[in-house]
């Protein structure tokens, strides 16, 4: 067994809502070894950005961990004060969002933000290792070190994307938290981006969690993948079985539904339905209302999420569509 | 089938002013269409692929109308005689409304909350005045089972905000296809719908299209959508038409160095498959003013002086009705 730099326990969580509550992650458990890349796939609302913010506790206030262990390095997050917490978010753990724009200070200089997380949490550099740091960071994310002095507004979306994976590295974090960075993007830019997100990842031999709703990206820059669907991890494996030999009916049908340019052209196949809405989730396995192998036991009983083959995790109880 | 023009699109140009001060006159110019042209045949499904600002939007608005060119024609073919899209005004204009229908991106935003599903629907059968009360009625209903929202009379008198995002895409569907159009600008229809519902409602455009005879312009800046879509695809960039193809064509030959470097560029679903690397330089500016040589110069990896110092190519038949606007292949 590798060593593992995260590990998550049957973390719950959910939104109180006027209509009542919402389990937006319900029960899922993984971990993620050092200096791997692990893709959290899924679509809209299927709680994959509710796993990260659980992860930094960085909750909205109608949200709450009702229960399981969130343990870094051996160290459960879960029942740390905000203080405690903030000693690790930069530091131990970082995250790249979605929304560049949002993320960045629009009256500061791109490099001022840098330093200015590096203040709080590397107080043992002095201002000159600060700079030439800056420095080193914007040629490692592709950006030129001439642009440092500039304001958010000024730079294109690429590049504030790259700044934002820029002051995300800044403190040397174990384990950095990617959400769509690159959803927004134009496709060429995306793939210089996800280029460069792959090399840092495995040249700074960082453990990473890349988050996003499209499967192509996901098999480019993940070592494991896991598939989330309404606030469960449904399938957890390397990208390779993923891919190739998915068990979980929700991941084989989201393999065969998704366009590829390359190869012959194959028919896509249609999952019927829609997902269904997490105030009133069906009982049971939560897919079963679109499963072509749904049986009695699966609008009754939630299956568990067990190994299926070593190292292949999922939660069915037909896995592969077999009795 | 592959004979007979629905669209001929000449020249088509549209340049938007980039606002300077209060008082002084612009001499700027976005050149978001540059001399475009096109042939749709009737029946087909003609992609138009591109990113963000290549003008393939302003190209789809320019067809229907919603906004006017600033030079050029749009020849649409309609069964009573030939009409320039350009010029049309009044009676004439609203004729032409019920041929051709645009559906737009974002389901949430292109459907009007207060108004039930019906009544969206059945708004431009007012719109146009075709047919009775209860003939209208019924055709609603069958349009809506047609899309795949079953049974009718449980969704005609819902609102919007009641529906999902791929519900609420059929209806936008429906509401395009009520008047029986023979031309359809689809602009994105599906990037804003998850995987899983994604596929349906392009199934449900395909069948529509057969059954229906209907002919579409498919924007979109999926390659891999655009590949399911249509039979052809035309490639712009910076306003202008690259390269245009059928599909498998031009996925497997790609001629235009910036079609080849898109391509090389989209990720594949299967972590084994490996892609052929290409670079290209910068990223994407926006065509203000721009000079006459080749739009994708500064960033072409094949680029020579004669391309600096030449008019942009123009889009030429380079074989087996492959056309592509470049010098050098």
């Amino acid at each position: 067994m590798r060593d593992k730099v995260l590990e998550v326990k049957n973390l719950t969580m959910h939104y109180t809502t006027r209509k009542g509550p919402v389990y937006a992650v319900d029960d899922v458990s993984f971990y993620v070894g050092r200096g791997e890349s692990v893709g959290l796939v899924g679509e809209s609302g299927c709680g994959k950005t509710s796993i990260a913010i659980s992860l930094l506790k960085l909750l909205p206030d109608n949200a709450e961990i009702l229960s399981g262990q969130i343990l870094l390095d051996g160290v459960d997050l879960v029942p740390l004060s905000e203080d405690e917490m903030r000693r690790f978010r930069w530091r131990r753990i970082s995250m790249v969002f979605q929304a560049a724009m949002n993320a960045l200070n629009p009256v500061y200089t791109v490099e001022e933000q840098i330093i200015e997380a590096m203040q709080q949490h590397m107080p043992h550099l002095s201002d000159e290792e600060m700079h030439a740091r800056v420095d080193q960071l914007f040629e490692l994310v592709g950006l030129d070190p001439a642009f440092k002095n500039q304001y958010p507004h000024q730079y294109s979306g690429g590049m504030r994307q790259r700044a934002v994976i820029a002051m995300a590295l800044s403190c040397e974090p174990d384990l950095i938290i990617a959400d769509e960075p690159t959803t927004a993007l134009d496709v060429i830019v995306q793939d210089q981006l996800l280029k460069r997100i792959r090399e840092i990842q495995e040249q700074l031999n960082m453990a990473m969690i890349y988050i996003s709703h499209d499967i192509a990206v996901i098999a480019e820059v993940s070592d494991r993948v896991g598939v989330m669907y309404a606030g469960h991890l449904v399938e957890m494996a390397s990208t390779e079985a993923i891919f190739h030999h998915p068990v979980h009916p929700y991941t084989m049908g989201l393999m065969s539904a998704f366009p590829s340019i390359v190869g012959p052209k194959r028919e896509l196949t249609t999952l019927p339905g829609e997902p269904p809405d997490l105030l009133n989730p069906p009982p049971g396995c939560r897919f079963h209302p679109r499963c072509h192998y749904a049986t009695s036991i699966c609008r009754e009983k939630t299956p568990e999420f067990v190994e299926y083959e070593e190292d292949h995790y999922v939660a069915c109880w037909h896995p592969g569509g077999e009795g | 089938m592959r004979d007979e023009i629905l669209v001929d699109i000449q020249h088509l140009s549209k340049l938007y002013p980039v606002e300077t001060g209060f008082f002084t006159r612009t001499n700027l110019f976005v050149h978001a269409v540059s001399d475009l042209n096109l042939q749709i045949y009737r029946g087909e499904s003609v992609g138009l692929v591109g990113e963000s600002g290549c003008g393939k939007t302003t190209t789809g608005k320019l067809l229907v109308r919603l906004i006017d060119p600033t030079e050029g024609k749009i020849a649409f073919h309609a069964e009573d005689g030939v009409v320039d899209v350009a010029t049309l005004r009044g009676k004439a204009l609203k004729r032409f409304r019920r041929n051709v229908q645009m559906i737009f991106q974002d389901p949430y935003e292109s459907l009007n909350p207060r108004m039930t599903i019906y009544d969206t629907v059945a708004e431009p059968l007012d719109v146009q005045g075709i047919g009775t009360l209860p003939e209208r009625e019924e055709r609603v209903a069958e349009l809506l089972e047609t899309v795949g929202l079953t049974p009718a009379s449980s969704f005609m008198f819902r609102y919007p905000h009641e529906l999902s995002g791929g519900q609420r895409q059929r209806v936008a569907i429906a509401r395009a296809l009520v008047v029986e159009p023979t031309f359809v600008v689809a602009d994105e229809p599906t990037s804003m719908l998850d995987v899983s519902v994604r596929t349906g409602v392009m199934q449900l455009m395909q069948e529509l299209a057969e059954k229906l005879g209907v002919t579409y312009l498919y924007i979109t800046h999926d390659l891999a959508v655009a590949r399911y879509m249509c039979q052809r695809i035309a490639v712009m960039y910076l306003g202008k038409m690259v390269e245009l193809a059928e599909t498998e064509e031009l996925l497997h030959h790609p001629q235009h160095p910036y079609t080849r470097a898109l391509l090389s560029a989209v990720p594949v679903p299967d972590p084994t498959y490996k892609r052929k690397p290409m670079e290209i330089k910068g990223g994407i500016s926006k065509p203000i003013n721009p000079p006459p040589r080749c739009r994708f110069y500064e960033r072409c990896p094949i680029a020579d002086d004669f391309c600096r110092d030449n008019d942009h190519p123009p889009l030429e038949d380079k074989g087996g009705n492959h056309f592509v606007a470049c010098y050098k292949v």
